[in-house]
């Protein structure tokens, strides 16, 4: 099977990632959909390094995985405190901004 | 298998790992010291490791070496330069962050609660700050030299994570902060998810992951162009979104507008310098033989984004907003520097990041001292007859505001001139156009406030002008002054910018 295969797949995973973080409104959903990006990401950068024939994608991706994981943890503790202060994770209740 | 060790040149990578280490020290402070002594421990080991590390910078300063640490970070002129802007701006800002009125005492507490009271009137303070401070500035530090997509990608994130929470640390309008921080911290990772793409399929195109590697793949055309196409446009994204260029602006008013002004002013400046330093390292080094992929794309955008800013600008009626919309707007003014392509344009648009910086935080330290019985006051009618009530304060930021708006005797004039004059030697007269008009259309509402605080009688509403700490006075008069010498005298530090900046390959 062709690899390029795994490149449609992987952009495919990144446009529902995408598409949830525009459309979806919890901030948790929201937060899952980014890392599918990211995962995606993760997805083509292996894929190209099997392509090329170099091991420099697969370890970009030990890089993202460590750097997805500090993310995790900064966007929850907001998430948490802003849970805690509205008793809600929708991110249209987060609108006092808007005006 | 053989496994060789890595060369590290320690002496260019000191002035990083020496923030580092304060940082880290800065966390251990938090948890082993006595309440009572950490607020001033922290403020010292932070004002000691960013003095430090500049004095560590200015002693490499006339070296350059594309292998400082095994070809991921590039030593040249250009990287010194705006790592020693950014220290100067942190220097500023974290005299700033000191101001601690600013911050909540208790950033876990629910805002109203009895906890919340308890910590304020046992007068808690987020020393955390002080940390995540360095964080971010060592992120910055790394992410103008980074040499390959790796450590771009870390420091980007390093130094935006500390800056997602610090947005959220408002003593005052609690909400409206961790709102701000929300927002900042899912667009940023949704940016960097585009970011890391880009960086997936410039690999991908090139079977490298240096900079420099990617040059040659362009130069030689050997690759994929599709994949170099959607690697430029997505690694755009990311670094566009930091800099809050149209239409990846949105993030930027709510966020400076809910972050504690210390930090607003560190983030708009700071992160600034050290993302388009990245921007331009990137297209100078990288993409500058594949012009013909991007260049009408950025054009765009440059156009549109000082366009956008200029004009929404006007209506805004918040000071913070306001300003945040003039830093969409100084996004498109930088970017004519990155189109420019050239030599003159890199030196201008290093000496306008240096400008515009230094007056940043300038303005928002003032923003910090006019508050009312509530906090600080942000909407722009309160701020009427300032003038008349402390003419020294109003005046200081008039003198801002007219350095924003590129009026001669500021360094804002000599930064817009030296920019669009570089971005007209290259043949982008587009561009210089709508930067004259656009900058004419800033002009306006800059001067609408200056009117509004000196021709209009003060309202009595308890609106009031606190007489600043020691710290927050060294800031603004710092900044007022290196604005109006860079305005009146800039010849030393434009030879000196074109005589160091260079990107080494």
């Amino acid at each position: 099977m062709s690899p390029y295969n795994y490149l449609y797949v992987a952009g495919l995973l990144f446009t529902i990632g995408a598409v949830g973080v525009v459309v979806r409104r919890n901030a948790i959903v929201v937060f899952m959909c980014i890392e599918l990006m990211l995962n995606a990401a993760n997805l083509t950068l292996v894929t190209f390094s099997r392509i090329n024939g170099t091991l420099d994608g697969q370890i970009v991706a030990f890089f993202t995985m460590v750097v997805a994981a500090c993310e995790v943890v900064v966007g929850l503790a907001i998430i948490v405190a802003i849970y805690r202060s509205r008793r809600s994770a929708s991110i249209d209740d987060a609108s006092l901004l808007k005006r | 298998m053989e496994f060789t060790s890595p060369v590290l040149n320690y002496a260019q990578l000191a002035p990083m790992l020496i923030v580092f280490g304060g940082a880290l020290i800065g966390v251990l402070i938090e948890a082993f010291a006595p309440r009572a002594s950490r607020f001033s421990s922290q403020l010292f080991i932070t004002i000691f490791s960013l003095v430090a590390s500049f004095a560590a910078l200015v002693n490499v300063r006339n070296q350059s070496s594309a292998d400082a640490a095994m070809g991921s970070v590039a030593f040249d002129g250009a990287g010194v330069l705006l790592q020693g802007a950014i220290l100067i701006i942190a220097i500023l800002s974290t005299f700033l962050i000191a101001d601690q009125e600013n911050f909540t005492a208790l950033a876990a507490a629910i805002p109203g609660s009895q906890e919340e009271r308890t910590a304020l009137q046992t007068d808690l303070r987020v020393t955390e700050v002080f940390p995540l401070t360095l964080f971010a500035v060592a992120g910055m530090l790394l992410f103008p030299v980074s040499s390959d997509l790796i450590t771009l990608f870390v420091a980007l994130e390093v130094l935006s994570l500390p800056l997602y929470l610090m947005a959220g640390l408002a003593r005052r309008r609690r909400l409206l902060s961790q709102e701000s921080a929300l927002k900042y911290f899912l667009l940023g990772a949704f940016s960097s998810a585009f970011f890391l793409l880009g960086i997936a399929y410039l690999y991908g195109y090139s079977g490298s992951i240096t900079l420099v590697g990617i040059q040659q793949s362009v130069v030689g055309g050997a690759g994929n162009d599709v994949f170099l196409l959607l690697g430029i446009a997505f690694i755009s994204v990311g670094l566009l979104f930091k800099v809050g260029a149209v239409p990846f602006h949105a993030w930027t008013p709510d966020v400076y507008q809910g972050a504690p002004t210390a930090v607003t002013g560190f983030m708009a400046a700071a992160t600034k310098v050290a993302a388009f330093g990245a921007i331009l390292r990137i297209f100078y080094v990288s993409f500058a033989n594949a012009e013909w992929s991007w260049k009408p794309a950025m054009v765009v955008i440059a156009v549109i984004t000082m366009i956008f800013g200029s004009v929404v600008a006007i209506t805004q009626r918040d000071v913070k907003r306001m300003l945040a919309y003039s830093s969409i707007a100084h996004a498109g003014f930088l970017l004519s520097g990155v189109i420019a392509l050239s030599k003159s344009g890199l030196d201008a648009s290093i000496f306008y990041l240096f400008a515009y910086g230094i007056a940043t935080i300038g303005a928002f330290g003032i923003v910090t001292l006019v508050r009312d019985s509530s906090g600080e006051v942000g909407d722009l009618n309160r701020w009427s007859g300032l003038g008349k009530r402390s003419p020294i304060l109003a005046s200081t930021f008039a003198f801002f505001l007219l350095a924003f708006a590129g009026i001669p005797l500021t360094s804002g004039f000599v930064g817009k001139f030296s920019i669009f004059s570089a971005a007209y030697e290259s043949g982008s007269t587009s561009i210089l156009l709508v930067g004259v008009l656009s900058s004419a259309i800033a002009a306006f509402f800059y001067i609408r406030v200056i009117v509004l605080m000196f021709f209009k009688d003060p309202v009595e509403d308890g609106t009031s002008v606190v007489i600043p700490s020691a710290l927050t006075t060294v800031t603004i008069s710092v900044s007022a002054v290196v604005t109006l010498i860079l305005g009146v005298y800039p010849a030393p530090l434009i030879d000196f910018i074109t005589n160091t900046a260079l990107f080494i390959r």
